[in-house]
């Protein structure tokens, strides 16, 4: 609000009103001239407005149809209907976070934005989302959350860490041949037979695009066998041409696959296959052992998180609320910034203080007016939110995303259709805005006297 | 404020060690804020460069790989959707909405304004924190209520219908904007063209409005942009016909991944008047906003 003042409220807070009325503006001649003035808005206020506030508290009490009253079972169904419950939650969630995390992100971002340059560019990036509709916004980290890693950045940079961290699997998808000896385990593949040192095994896997195997990989023989050691070979039994679960010419070998050896259930040797698909446990004491291929070797690749999915959805929508508030918690904390006293923040500089001490014992509680302001203006944003939880939800996961302003609208105009409970849920709305209300009145009231 | 500025207005001078942990301080800084930038801009940068690339590559790569192949960048998408009639009507109901609402607000607060801020009548003070009170009001204590209205005065699904509820809702900010921006002008030249026995209507006209150009400015724009981005009340009140863009790309919403090229592209053609105005007008935008914040 700006320097404003008209008359002060009738003769109200006699002793202290130390008018600002500089500019007290000397009122018209005549109460009848202010009739075509305010008539237009008074007409549309009043029919567009005030009536439907009134109309929506009466609907609340009548049933679907609108002719039966049933007192209170609107707001009761309310409390007991589990998509409001879950869109009560959600907004709690909303209030108790989002609001806090901008005003604090903007207070920090407008006074480092004191120490460089090119504060009037960086607070116009910040301030540009304000701009667009919260339905582009929508449209905008619904791309940025996309599941596939090939659409969205936020997974692509997901699985891009992820695989810095862990080797991807080399053989994603592989399995051996039916019909051979191997059982699936785990995601990976154990032999149901027993082999003793000085057999040659042999593994036919398929399942893998020949395409996809590294280029290293050279064609595949049989090793001979050699009584100390247990050996093997592992290849991509592609088959054409030759005959299945036979190791045919030009066959290649899957190398960088990981076999172990297994005695009673106990791994005792680890090897891993080379360019021809061989492998060779050397030093096995005789006996007999299962063979395993662990899940390492097939897993698929990780293909990053259900951003979009029915847990994440509502701290994902939250950033993008962020992402669009802040430049708007920025701006307004920064004009509050240039109002504070400068002389005040050099005395304590003067006295020795730290920039910590003086962001804390002199920015905050100066800035402590605005910051409520731009806090009270975010919570009611939050109140209302509709339009990022109806475009960035999918369909499927709108349920778990729900906000009072989306189940609204679903109940009375989506797929609801009772209007009784649409109109309470309208009140509540109101009810929950209500404090904010009062507060920029009293705010308005403080400045007029 | 800047540490220089401090040993500039009298501080005692720092020592060499302080200077240098400043000045690397304010490096810091300038690459914080710098990456914050970057990353602010990333998601808009995605988007636009989806809406450049053909379908078949949006489905094949993501659409950071353009740095790689530049050339896949097409404006093929934009042209199918300008031939798109059902999106170009809708960008056109956009404007038909955006445009009516944006003067009616503004000729209806202004005179609305005056009367607030420079007549006298009984109740003023009241009627004032009327508004005040309104500016927070959730729209959707009214949606019901209105549609039945609208229902049978044959509103509904109209743009006319669209127009007078955005009017509605968008006044009690107006009003109360402008009426800030009235009571500050100077009562001298108020007074002077009433001693000159102008009628009010001549002192709103020539004496007010001039002076009161950069609140309207503001305001015009708010309420502009207020309007064209908004989905609700043109999702509840608008018919197939009388749809803005965004009512009409939302329906488009259902297949995303298989629709990531209309989609981005819609949304980059419904984004460019705002980002237009936006920094054409940012002085106003921004002045706007920050009064309007509680909508």
């Amino acid at each position: 609000m700006t320097v404003t003042a008209t008359r002060s409220p009738a003769g109200s807070r006699a002793g202290g009103g130390r008018r600002k009325l500089a500019v007290d503006p000397t009122p018209g001649r005549s109460p009848r001239q202010a009739v075509p003035f305010l008539l237009p808005a008074l007409l549309v206020l009043s029919a567009l407005v005030l009536y439907p506030l009134v109309y929506s508290l009466v609907r609340s009490f009548f049933d679907r149809s609108g002719s039966t009253f049933v007192g209170v079972s609107n707001y009761v169904n309310l409390f007991t209907d589990p998509r409001t419950l879950t869109a009560f939650k959600n907004n709690v969630i909303w209030v108790v976070v989002a609001p806090a995390v901008v005003t604090g992100l903007g207070l920090i971002f407008a006074v480092l934005t004191e120490r460089i340059k090119w504060a009037t560019a960086f607070r116009l990036v910040l301030f540009m989302p304000m701009a667009i509709s919260l339905f582009a916004s929508g449209i905008i980290f619904r791309l940025v959350y996309e599941e596939d890693p090939k659409q969205g950045v936020v997974n692509a940079v997901t699985v891009g860490v992820h695989d810095l961290f862990s080797d991807p699997s080399p053989y994603p998808g592989a399995r051996p041949r039916d019909g051979q000896p191997f059982t699936p385990a785990e995601e990976g593949f154990t032999s149901t037979k027993t082999f003793a040192p000085g057999t040659a095994v042999s593994v036919p896997l398929v399942g893998f695009q020949p395409g996809q195997i590294p280029k290293e990989a050279s064609p595949a023989s049989q090793p001979s066998s050699d009584a100390r050691e247990l050996r093997g070979v592992v290849w991509l039994d592609v088959s054409v041409g030759g005959k299945a679960g036979q190791l045919d010419q030009g066959e290649r070998g899957m190398p960088g696959l990981v076999v172990e050896a297994v005695r009673d259930g106990q791994v005792v040797g680890r090897t891993t296959t080379g360019n021809d698909g061989r492998f060779t446990f050397p030093d096995l004491t005789s006996g007999d052992y299962t063979l395993r291929m662990p899940p390492s070797n097939f897993a698929l690749p990780f293909r990053g998180l259900t951003w979009l999915g029915p847990s994440l959805i509502t701290p994902v929508i939250i950033s993008s609320w962020i992402w669009i508030m802040t430049g708007f918690a920025i701006t307004f904390i920064a004009a509050g910034l240039s109002a504070i006293p400068r002389d005040a923040l050099e005395a304590a500089r003067v006295d020795g203080a730290t920039e910590w001490q003086v962001f804390k014992r002199v920015t905050v509680p100066l800035l402590s007016p605005v910051l409520l302001v731009v806090f009270v203006t975010l919570v009611i944003n939050v109140l209302k939110i509709f339009e990022l939880v109806f475009v960035i939800a999918p369909g499927s996961v709108q349920e778990e995303a729900n906000v009072l302003a989306l189940q609204m609208w679903q109940v009375s105009f989506g797929a609801g259709g009772d209007q009784g409970v649409g109109s309470a849920l309208a009140v509540v709305l109101f009810l929950l805005v209500a404090p904010a209300m009062l507060f920029n009145i009293r705010r308005f009231r403080r400045e007029q006297s | 404020m800047t540490v220089v500025e401090v040993s500039v207005s009298g501080a005692p001078r720092r020592g060499l060690a302080s200077r240098v942990v400043s000045r690397l301080g304010s490096g810091v800084v300038q690459v914080l804020l710098a990456l914050v930038a970057i990353f602010w801009l990333v998601p808009v940068f995605g988007l636009l460069i989806a809406s450049l690339r053909p379908e078949s590559a949006n489905t094949a790569s993501g659409w950071w790989t353009i740095f790689t192949k530049p050339s896949e960048l097409t404006l093929a998408n934009y042209a199918d959707l300008v031939g798109n009639s059902t999106v170009l009507r809708s960008f056109l109901n956009t404007v038909y909405i955006a445009v009516p609402s944006t003067v009616l607000v503004v000729v209806i607060s202004a005179l609305a304004a005056y009367g607030l801020a420079w007549i006298e009548f009984p109740g003023r003070i009241w009627l004032t924190t009327l508004v005040v009170g309104l500016l927070v009001m959730p729209i959707q204590v009214a949606l019901i209520p209105v549609a039945k209205l609208f229902g049978s005065l044959g509103l509904f699904g109209t743009i006319a219908g669209v127009v007078l509820f955005h009017v509605a809702f968008g006044l009690p900010f107006a009003i109360f904007l402008l009426r800030n921006f009235f009571v500050g002008i100077p009562k001298d030249l108020v007074e002077a063209a009433r001693m000159d026995g102008a009628r009010e209507w001549v002192i709103f006209k020539r004496v007010v409005l001039p002076i009161a150009k950069p609140a309207i400015a503001s305001l015009t724009i708010f309420q502009f942009l207020w309007v064209w981005n908004d989905l609700l009340v043109a999702l509840v009140f608008a018919d197939q016909d009388s749809a803005p863009i965004t009512v009409a790309l939302r329906a488009q919403l259902r297949q995303f991944g298989t629709n990531i090229d209309l989609l981005s592209t819609g949304a980059f053609l419904s984004m460019i008047v705002p980002l237009a105005v936006f920094l054409g007008f940012q002085r106003y935008f921004v002045q706007g906003v920050l009064a309007g914040s509680t909508k």
